[in-house]
């Protein structure tokens, strides 16, 4: 940078350059000054939301509609809390999205690996076969299949239990995509090294790829996760009652059903259902962050 | 060279003109049982996931289409195999109900505004946030990108009570300038255009970090030869850096509008596709049969989607994909 500064100047013209180079150095250091503006407008806008529910689910239901709004409450109370889990039950809720989020994410992770890595790696009869099935389903849109889905999951008699949540979600074509893609860039060096040292098929899969696949693992979880965490419509149509609700089916029937006053209860369940995604989001975000950009995809 | 001798095969060809049949026997069997183990694992590697897809995924999207063209109601539900196939009749049906068409009207307004303004803003934030600014990057990469993350329901839940019409956010703001905001969601004119912002609201994150990923990969010497030709920052953006981001951008674009053309859980959980149906989109339209035990016009109406999905994501290569 330092060839960049000008030769010694007349006195009469060193303001000017000093104008001149507080500029350039403004402008190294802080790019294009004005573009703060709209920047920060914009990100107002996207976490105002956010802060408008933190503060007014510890508000009682007067102090929330006061004009102007505080930001912070004037009388913090837990008061929307102690109602929300006492007359909904939101724990058994929470519960029921933490598990069913668990068991597909470790569904997806172990079966999605499994055959990523033999349509990456193994050679098999009918392998372009199952490649080009999986990747055929890839859009297909859950309104396409919930119907039939609903009619094969009341006949197993699974419609009032979680299982009916898990079962058609432990597999999806996603995962396989992913898992398949970064196992193709592995080198085949080491797999064949393994069969010479005489190590067996599916020994080589667990020991040898599966810890080398861990950052595709990490995006795989992460993305199934969030989906499972966030899905709506069939744990809206497959839930029997209360007790098989996961959160946003809960926090929606309740947001729905009664004439919708009670702002502190629904934005208290609100923060039930994104803190804890949010939070994790926080403190991983660059693994989040390289992971969804690396796939380009959601 | 000729080219029997850089495959195995020709290798093993060669093999069978030698002299030496019992070793050739030997590796050859050696061989084929490995290739066999290989097979084997690959099959048992493969069954887990295999199994639970032709389950729920091939069956359901063959059944669905065969449901569609029967009379399948709720009350077939455990005797899903004794029902009457009744031919197209309820894609008859559907294309006959006004009310299908205000769904596939009001889905489609809500993709064709929502994915162009989602793709533009978020490609203006990536843009702005890798050329633009040099401080705080991080802050607004992750504010703008927490959206995401949320849960649409309850991030409509949040937006409803922001745009009630007297204790609202949105509506305080308004007043502070003198401007007398409308019952937003109340509103045939307001609600639908709501929904529109709110899905960019939450969408343009995705756009953004995927762009960003896309801008970083653009090699700085292919900036600088196009500036040193004279090209103006504009020219640059979109002669050189533009092309290289459309294959990042299409892709993201296809998933965006897959998800757009089955919005839901905003309209069930904000106006329950009201006032005046002003908000009902094609899913909204097709839980509901399914709600009233139509399950034939339910998977009949999946279908309809599944197909605009199809269309939509082949006009998107065609605008998108490299002009050669």
């Amino acid at each position: 940078m330092t060839t960049l500064t000008p030769a010694p100047t007349p006195p009469a013209t060193s303001s000017a350059t000093d104008k001149v180079l507080r500029r350039r150095r403004i402008r190294r250091e802080w790019g294009q000054p004005w573009l703060y503006l709209p920047l920060t407008g914009l990100l107002l806008l996207m976490v105002t939301p956010f802060l408008w529910m933190l503060s007014s689910a510890f508000k009682s239901e007067g102090d929330i509609r006061k004009l102007p709004p505080d930001l912070i409450p004037t009388h913090p109370t837990l008061a929307n809390y102690r109602e929300l889990f006492s007359s909904l039950d939101f724990t058994r809720m929470f519960a029921n999205s933490v598990i069913v989020a668990l068991a597909v994410t470790a569904g997806n992770l172990i079966f999605c690996s499994m055959l990523g890595y033999a349509l990456a790696k193994l050679d098999f009869r009918g392998k372009r076969a199952v490649f080009a099935l999986v990747m055929a389903t890839l859009m297909v849109p859950g309104l396409v299949t919930f119907v039939p889905l609903y009619v094969l999951v009341a006949n197993m008699k699974l419609t009032g239990s979680l299982l009916g949540l898990i079962l058609p979600f432990l597999a999806t074509p996603f995962g396989v995509f992913l898992m398949r893609q970064f196992i193709s860039t592995l080198p085949d060096e080491l797999i064949d090294a393994a069969r010479v040292d005489g190590c067996r098929e599916l020994a080589i899969f667990w020991k040898i790829i599966l810890p080398l696949t861990r950052p595709a693992l990490a995006t795989l979880g992460i993305i199934t996760f969030l989906g499972s965490w966030n899905n709506f419509l069939w744990p809206l149509v497959v839930a029997q009652n209360e007790s098989q609700y996961t959160l946003p089916v809960g926090l929606a029937l309740a947001s729905s059903g009664q004439d919708f006053t009670r702002f502190g209860i629904l934005l208290a369940g609100a923060v039930v259902v994104l803190l804890p995604v949010t939070i994790v989001f926080l403190l991983f975000q660059r693994h989040f962050v390289a992971g969804i950009a690396t796939t380009g995809l959601k | 060279m000729p080219p029997s001798t850089i495959t195995g095969q020709g290798t093993q060809e060669r093999e069978a003109a030698g002299p030496r049949p019992a070793a050739r026997r030997r590796t050859s069997v050696l061989r084929r049982s490995a290739q066999g183990r290989q097979a084997r694992a690959a099959w048992v590697l493969a069954a887990p996931f295999l199994a639970l897809f032709l389950a729920f995924m091939l069956l359901p999207v063959v059944w669905s289409l065969l449901m569609s063209l029967t009379d399948t109601q709720s009350a077939d539900l455990r005797t899903p195999l004794n029902v009457s196939f009744i031919g197209f009749d309820n894609y008859v049906r559907l294309f006959e109900d006004p009310q299908f068409f205000t769904a596939l009207r009001n889905t489609a307004v809500f993709v064709l505004v929502a994915l162009p303004l989602t793709l533009a803003a978020g490609l203006a934030a990536a843009v702005a946030l890798n050329s633009g600014i040099q401080r705080f990057r991080a802050v607004f990469r992750v504010g703008l990108y927490l959206p995401v993350i949320t849960s649409i329901v309850a991030v409509a839940v949040v937006w409803k009570t922001l745009l009630e019409p007297h204790a609202g956010l949105v509506n305080t703001v308004l007043a502070w300038f003198g401007i007398d905001g409308p019952a937003w969601l109340a509103d045939t004119r307001f609600a639908l255009p709501v929904m529109i912002l709110m899905a960019v609201w939450r969408n343009l994150g995705t756009v953004m970090i995927i762009m960003l990923a896309g801008l970083q990969s653009v090699p700085q010497s292919l900036m600088e030869a196009a500036e040193l030709d004279g090209a103006g920052a504009w020219q640059r953006f979109w002669r050189v850096t533009f092309p290289l981001l459309r294959p990042a951008l299409l892709l993201t674009a296809v998933t965006t509008g897959i998800g757009y053309l089955q919005f839901f859980d905003e309209p069930f959980v904000m106006t329950d596709g009201g006032p005046l149906d002003s908000t009902l989109s094609a899913t909204l339209y097709a839980y509901k049969q399914f709600g009233n035990g139509n399950y034939d016009v339910a998977s009949a109406a999946g279908y309809v989607v599944f197909v605009l999905i199809i269309a939509l994501t082949v006009l998107q290569f065609r605008v998108l994909r490299d002009k050669d």
